[in-house]
């Protein structure tokens, strides 16, 4: 166990430091921003990217600071920024640019990566369909290819973001006779391409982040496929793996008790400070101590990376974990509010401007987006632990 | 920075649960339970030859002067093999009262007997926690009177430490005039607890524990970082009984492992576990390297293993079905064995209100 960390860390902490009090003052407000999200404003994107707090490993002849990966100072450049409450900035889009980087041809980096680290490139992912959610492999929106064209025709849903977004990743069938993993290819596209149709859905908290997206005779380049024909579902899980990699974030999930705590110690109930109410400080000190235990969980999983390792159990269970805690310390805050937690959309008296009421229902979507808990238990049984699957039902 | 377990942090782990598990297996531990007795001699011996006893204690008292780290990582393999020995009174609680408050004479004493096996300590200090039968221990003029609790490891312990209400820690023969000592009937036969009544009972205080209680807390501290920490490898051990019962048990023509209902009961049971693991090695790592927390983290680490614990081993019984509660199996010995780590030391809404005082939210 070595907790400390080596001159070049700390020294590398200092200049962050220092750089976050000297421009602190130009930053946006974090408010309405969701980190790692290319919503940042541009200035404030390029002045992350020259000092290397943003777009970091990405190379230099693709838009990003060109820094070897080192995740400690990935981690230190996080926790600097959460620390003084500026918005970080991105890489271009935390799922689709790795899998670029990875994945991608040349000319596709060249074309897509870019413009994506600068935030003039803006992306939403078309997986979900009506009939194939969790059984993601089962999706039926085609493409057929017609001389230098794929030709799409079917339906997304869920799909965040999709109508600001500038371009979309998206899975569809292209070989309907392969077994259903082994025909899904990985196209990207822009979203103005003509024949698509958004139609945004409004979510429980009143304003309308994702949609339904319809495809009619969607013609899209042949090149703009990522990854071989029919090996969609394998660059997909490159994307997954990496999104997943982003939820449920220990070092935010402290930030937010930490606000709690605040809040309870300024707030009263007929006098008396939330805290001191008996009850109400079990709940928090409960989940303290399981925030506690995933954030050493992640410092773990973090040292599991860095040397390379699998972390094994300890990576399995973040989504499940975090996404949860997040949820209950969103409906811990509205609980102790009482009847002021009942309050919206910018009403006279709002807390906190409303930000528990919008996670607690935020925070129950990201249980269920991303891979539900019930599917994460799925894979903590089968792929950590060995259980065996359900015998398969054979389709109707 | 490396969150990890060290190259020799892992071999002492593989010694001592490989030891344990070929030679203190469920049978060992059964017979212990049944002849009621207070430890199994032959487990307790060489524990001692493999440097247990001696984990925290100097090399200049004939320890091996390891850190909170290595003791933890003991206690994890005794509670995964619910040992029938004494070790968190005896081997890390009154050894870290010893090395803090001890004067020289009294480490000479019985550090370098601890770290020989040649004794156990019983330690007292429930009344310091929450007093519940007793009116508590007074101490004036060298004389104990009063009544200790639940002293851990107290049963056939040959020396007893004893916390009196000024924080005061005292050394008390238990057959010196004035002791009475009763062994405590508890629902986990793997280790001891006993009552000690005082009547003007001589002690020898510790001197850096006199009108200074931190050596009483700090005793505390470990004490339940250690609890924790065996309830970790207990839990752990009935998450890995769960998972092979329901690869092997079959109903409806299938393995049970493939109904939903019970992967999702091992998969929710691992879930809470894992992170357990982690807390565990930070508050054991942080209670010498960041002492300002090392307070915060044990009421963590106690309260928090006790709920996830608890959540363990009613589903690991559950999993099992009819059998898990059957003294056939023997599951219920790592069933007690989490209780009664549960309920020493404080449970976890006690211990909880002491993290709230600690961080000064009240
Ligand atoms: C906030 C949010 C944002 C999203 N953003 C996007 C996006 O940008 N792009 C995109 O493509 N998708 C997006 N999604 C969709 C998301 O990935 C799906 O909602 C998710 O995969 C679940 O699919 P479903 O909604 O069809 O539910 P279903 O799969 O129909 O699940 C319904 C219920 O059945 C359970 N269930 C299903 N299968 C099993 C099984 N095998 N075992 C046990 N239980 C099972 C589920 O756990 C759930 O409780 C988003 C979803 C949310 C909530
Ligand atoms: C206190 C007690 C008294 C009893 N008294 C009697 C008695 O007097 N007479 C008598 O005949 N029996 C008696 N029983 C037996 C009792 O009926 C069985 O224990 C019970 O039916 C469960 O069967 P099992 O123990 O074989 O567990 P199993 O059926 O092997 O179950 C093991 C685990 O698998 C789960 N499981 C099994 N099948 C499924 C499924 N299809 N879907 C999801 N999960 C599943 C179970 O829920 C359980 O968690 C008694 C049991 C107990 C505990």
């Amino acid at each position: 166990m070595d907790l400390e960390y080596s001159p070049e860390y700390r020294e590398f902490r200092d200049e962050v430091r220092t750089f976050l009090d000297e421009n602190k003052h130009r930053a946006p407000n974090a408010a309405r921003m969701i980190p790692g999200r290319p919503n940042s404003p541009k200035e404030w994107q390029q002045l992350l990217i020259e000092h290397g707090y943003a777009a970091r490993t990405i190379p230099k002849e693709y838009g990003g600071y060109g820094a070897e990966p080192d995740i400690l100072k990935t981690r230190i450049i996080a926790e600097e920024f959460a620390r003084a409450r500026v918005p970080t900035g991105h890489s271009g889009d935390n799922r689709l640019v790795p899998t670029v980087l990875e994945l991608g041809t040349e000319e596709q980096k060249q074309w897509l990566v870019p413009p994506s680290v600068r935030g003039e490139m803006t992306w939403c992912q078309g997986y979900s369909e009506p009939g194939s959610g969790s059984d993601l492999a089962s999706l039926s929106t085609k493409a057929e290819l017609d001389g230098d064209e794929w030709v799409i025709n079917g339906q997304k849903i869920w799909t965040s973001g999709a109508q600001n977004a500038d371009m979309m990743f998206c899975l569809v069938r292209t070989e309907p006779d392969a077994p259903k993993h082994n025909g899904i290819s990985y196209l990207v596209f822009s979203m103005d391409t003509p024949g698509i149709e958004v139609r945004p859905l409004v979510s429980m908290m009143g304003d309308a982040f994702f949609n339904e997206v319809f495809f009619t005779d969607v013609r899209v380049p042949k090149d703009q496929i990522i990854g071989k024909r029919g090996e969609g579902w394998f660059v997909a899980n490159t994307t997954l793996r990496y999104e997943r990699g982003g939820l449920g974030d220990p070092n935010e999930a402290e930030n937010r008790l930490n606000r709690i705590v605040d809040m309870m110690k300024r707030e009263t109930v007929s006098g008396e400070r939330l805290i001191d109410n008996p009850i109400y400080r079990d709940r928090l000190l409960k989940l303290q101590g399981q925030i506690l235990a995933m954030k050493f969980n992640g410092m773990r999983v973090l040292s599991h990376n860095i040397k390379g390792e699998e972390p094994g159990m300890a990576r399995w269970i973040v989504k499940l974990n975090g996404c949860e805690l997040n949820h209950q310390m969103a409906g811990l805050a509205i609980d102790v509010l009482g009847e002021l937690g009942l309050l919206y959309d910018g009403s006279d008296y709002l807390r906190d401007g409303g930000f528990w009421q919008a996670r607690y229902m935020l925070d129950l979507g990201l249980i269920i987006g991303g891979g539900t808990a019930q599917i994460q238990k799925n894979m903590i049984g089968e792929r950590a632990l060995g259980l065996p699957k359900e015998p398969k039902v054979e389709a109707a | 920075m490396d969150f990890a377990l060290s190259e020799e942090q892992r071999m002492l782990q593989d010694s001592i649960s490989g030891y344990l598990e070929s030679a203190c297996p469920l049978t060992r531990v059964r017979e212990v339970a049944e002849a009621r007795d207070d430890r199994a001699e032959d487990v307790w011996e060489e524990l001692t030859n493999l440097g247990v006893h001696g984990v925290l204690i100097d090399e200049d008292y004939g320890g091996v002067g390891l850190g909170y780290l290595e003791a933890a990582l003991i206690a994890e393999a005794l509670g995964h093999a619910v040992a029938p020995v004494p070790y968190a009174a005896s081997s890390i609680m009154a050894p870290t009262a010893l090395a803090m408050a001890g004067s020289d004479e009294q480490k000479e004493a019985w550090l370098p007997r601890i770290a020989g096996g040649e004794v156990v300590v019983g330690v007292g200090v429930t009344e310091q926690i929450g007093r519940r039968e007793t009116e508590g221990v007074t101490s004036a003029d060298g004389k104990l009177n009063g009544k200790a609790m639940f002293v851990l490891d107290g049963a056939s312990a040959d020396i007893l430490m004893i916390a009196s209400d000024d924080g005061g820690l005292h050394l008390v023969d238990p057959n010196s005039p004035g002791v009475t000592r009763n062994k405590l009937k508890t629902i986990d036969r793997t280790r001891t607890v006993a009552e000690v009544v005082l009547d003007g009972a001589p002690g020898d205080v510790l001197a850096g524990s006199v009108a200074n209680r931190e050596p009483l807390l700090n005793m505390i501290d470990v004490g339940r970082m250690i609890l924790a920490a065996d309830t970790l490898g207990a839990a752990q051990s009935m998450l890995g009984k769960s998972v092979d019962y329901a690869k092997e048990r079959r109903q409806f023509n299938r393995v049970i492992g493939s109904f939903q209902a019970v992967k999702h009961m091992c998969a929710e049971m691992a879930a809470e576990l894992e992170p357990c693991r982690s807390l565990v090695w930070y508050t054991a790592h942080a209670y010498t390297a960041i002492p300002e927390e090392g307070r915060l983290m044990a009421c963590h680490a106690k309260a928090h293993l006790a709920e996830v614990g608890k959540f363990v081993a009613r589903k690991s019984t559950e999993v099992h079905g009819g059998m898990g509660i059957t003294d056939l199996l023997g599951l219920h010995y790592w069933f007690k064995r989490i209780g009664f780590n549960r309920q020493l030391l404080g449970t976890p809404e006690l211990v909880r209100e002491e993290a709230a005082r600690v961080q000064q939210w009240i």
